[in-house]
């Protein structure tokens, strides 16, 4: 990209934030919203810095982060060994793609509580629902992309007498790895989005709880610094992602 | 032994190569509409250190026969065998490959392109680095080994595949055009560069190609086929020796040999566009 056209998508992208943060400071400063569903954003900068200065918020976001650390591992490692275990062969593509997809395909937050049922209220609940919802993308966009490598790719290395591990490690990886990252990448924000809304929804800790916590105990201002907090989390996260990605993309 | 019988003169003595016996290969469910007979019941001998071309129109099954040489995919019908070994699979240490598009991984530099080829054809990793240099020597592209196959320009990339199917080692280079995406003249170059290697290692190839001159400038026999189904329609023996020079080209001999090969192609050429616009109007 360059320098004029990346200024250009810059500035478009800072003034979507000025116009979100003048309608907030819109809506509240006219009284067209009460503050009580949302509170002006000076106190909400304010609680936010409150917040960040107590052991409470850092425990809270450990056992968050640390939840969907977990949940995207097992979700990233389930989903690469299926989607290699199913391309190894045309058959079981053809018998396990659309059973994965059409599984994908079920809002499956209407399962989270059989999780709750199985793994109990703690953090295990989060990760085996954030895991499994996780294991989805991860699954289908790597299958998608093993079954899409180039063909004469693999019959070159088939005449050079590569073992059926070595063309995997050689070539069916590194040629669909762009696309598997997509995946990685997929997976990783299902994550996120899971063990938040799961521990909104029923926890004993963590981020979503304090955020549900702040809404029972009616108190705004607290509830939207934690909301605040995730939107700054999860856009920098993306922000990272995103630069690791244009590395990659060398070749 | 007479003069006009330079295949028997150059060869006969030296032991059979590859053997194929009454192949064919079917595509499709037999007796389908879909059914696609594209070689049919092919027998032909290349002997050791022969450089033997196949030219026929395009469809007729020159890929797939060499496919089912080179083991990639079993033949419906017929054996083919490597020395005395039957083909059943790939042959990595008796047969290379050099594919019409390159076929270098764009993940890897040029380097390791070669290093992974060595590691699956099980070479001693002591050998990689010497190889690899000699083989991209040979065709003056040393100094791209640490270079991306999609930072080089087609014909250089083509060149390295080439040096790849090489340095592989292997006594049996099975080359499907090759240099179908070349300039003439680097064509022209590579050509003389391939004549050269044959006579210095006396290396077995069964060469595709679609270029009249180059069959006739590198082979010692010409492979005729007819449309598809794929058979030998008539062999053309180019009796010249190893290494050839491009003086070759100017001779009266190779316009007439040329001009052999163009007499049983043109009809086999014609009937193969005859039959595609078939195809088409069955599509339509
Ligand atoms: N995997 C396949 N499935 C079905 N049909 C195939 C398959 N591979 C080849 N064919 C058919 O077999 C015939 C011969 O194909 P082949 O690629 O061997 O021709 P070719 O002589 O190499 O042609 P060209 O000169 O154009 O490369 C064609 O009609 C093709 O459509
Ligand atoms: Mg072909």
């Amino acid at each position: 990209m360059n320098d004029q056209a990346n200024f250009t998508t810059r500035s478009i992208q800072v003034a979507f934030l000025a116009i979100m943060a003048g309608v907030w400071y819109g809506l509240t400063k006219t009284g067209a919203v009460t503050p009580l569903f949302l509170p002006p954003m000076d106190i909400v900068y304010a609680t936010f810095m409150r917040l960040v200065q107590t052991g409470q918020f850092w425990s809270a976001v450990r056992v968050t982060l640390f939840t969907i650390a977990q949940a995207w591992i097992i979700a990233v490692v389930a989903g690469l060994l299926v989607a290699y275990l199913v391309t190894r062969s045309r058959h079981w593509t053809a018998v396990m793609e659309p059973l994965i997809a059409s599984t994908f395909a079920i809002p499956l937050t209407l399962l989270f509580p059989v999780f709750i049922l199985f793994f109990g209220i703690g953090p295990a609940s989060k990760v085996a629902y954030a895991a499994t919802y996780g294991f989805f993308p991860v699954a289908l966009i790597t299958i998608a992309g093993l079954n899409s490598v180039d063909e004469r790719y693999l019959r070159a290395a088939k005449s050079m007498g590569a073992s059926s591990f070595d063309t995997f490690r050689h070539v069916l990886f590194p040629a669909a790895f762009p696309v598997i990252l997509t995946g990685l990448r997929v997976s990783f924000f299902i994550s996120f989005a899971s063990v938040l809304g799961g521990e909104t929804l029923s926890s004993a800790a963590g981020v979503g709880k304090a955020i549900s916590l702040a809404a029972e105990l009616m108190e705004p201002a607290r509830m939207y610094a934690w909301i605040v907090f995730v939107i700054i989390t999860a856009v920098s996260l993306n922000f990272i992602v995103s630069a690791i990605e244009n590395r990659r993309r060398e070749y | 032994m007479s003069e006009s019988t330079p295949f028997r003169a150059a060869a006969a003595g030296r032991p059979v190569a590859i053997s194929i016996r009454n192949v064919s290969q079917r595509f499709g469910d037999a007796g389908s509409p879909n059914e696609v007979v594209a070689v049919d019941d092919m027998s032909l001998d290349v002997r050791r250190g022969e450089f033997v071309c196949l030219l026929g129109p395009s469809g007729c099954g020159k890929s797939t026969l060499l496919n089912i040489v080179g083991g990639l995919f079993p033949a419906t019908d017929g054996v083919v065998m490597v020395g005395d070994k039957p083909v059943k699979g790939p042959l990595p240490r008796d047969i290379s490959f050099v594919f019409q598009e390159s076929t270098l991984f764009p993940w890897y530099t040029i380097r390791e392109n070669f290093d992974v080829a060595f590691k699956f054809q099980n070479v001693a990793k002591s050998e990689w680095a010497s190889r690899t240099k000699q083989a991209l020597e040979a065709v003056n592209m040393g100094a791209f080994i640490d270079h991306y196959p999609n930072q080089l320009s087609v014909g250089m990339r083509q060149r390295v595949n080439l040096a790849r199917g090489i340095a592989l080692g292997t006594d049996i280079i099975l080359m499907d055009e090759p240099f179908a995406a070349l300039d003439e003249q680097t064509r022209m170059v590579l050509g003389e560069d391939l004549s050269e290697l044959l006579a210095k290692t006396g290396k077995t190839i069964v060469f595709v190609t679609h270029s009249l001159a180059e069959a006739v400038f590198l082979s010692d026999r010409i492979f005729v086929m007819t449309a598809r189904p794929g058979r030998i329609k008539s062999i053309i023996e180019v009796d010249e020796p190893h290494p050839r020079s491009p003086d070759f080209m100017l001779t009266p001999k190779f316009s007439e040999l040329r001009n052999q090969a163009y007499a049983l192609l043109r009809d086999e050429v014609r009937q193969a566009i005859a039959l595609a616009r078939e195809a088409e109007a069955a599509h339509a």
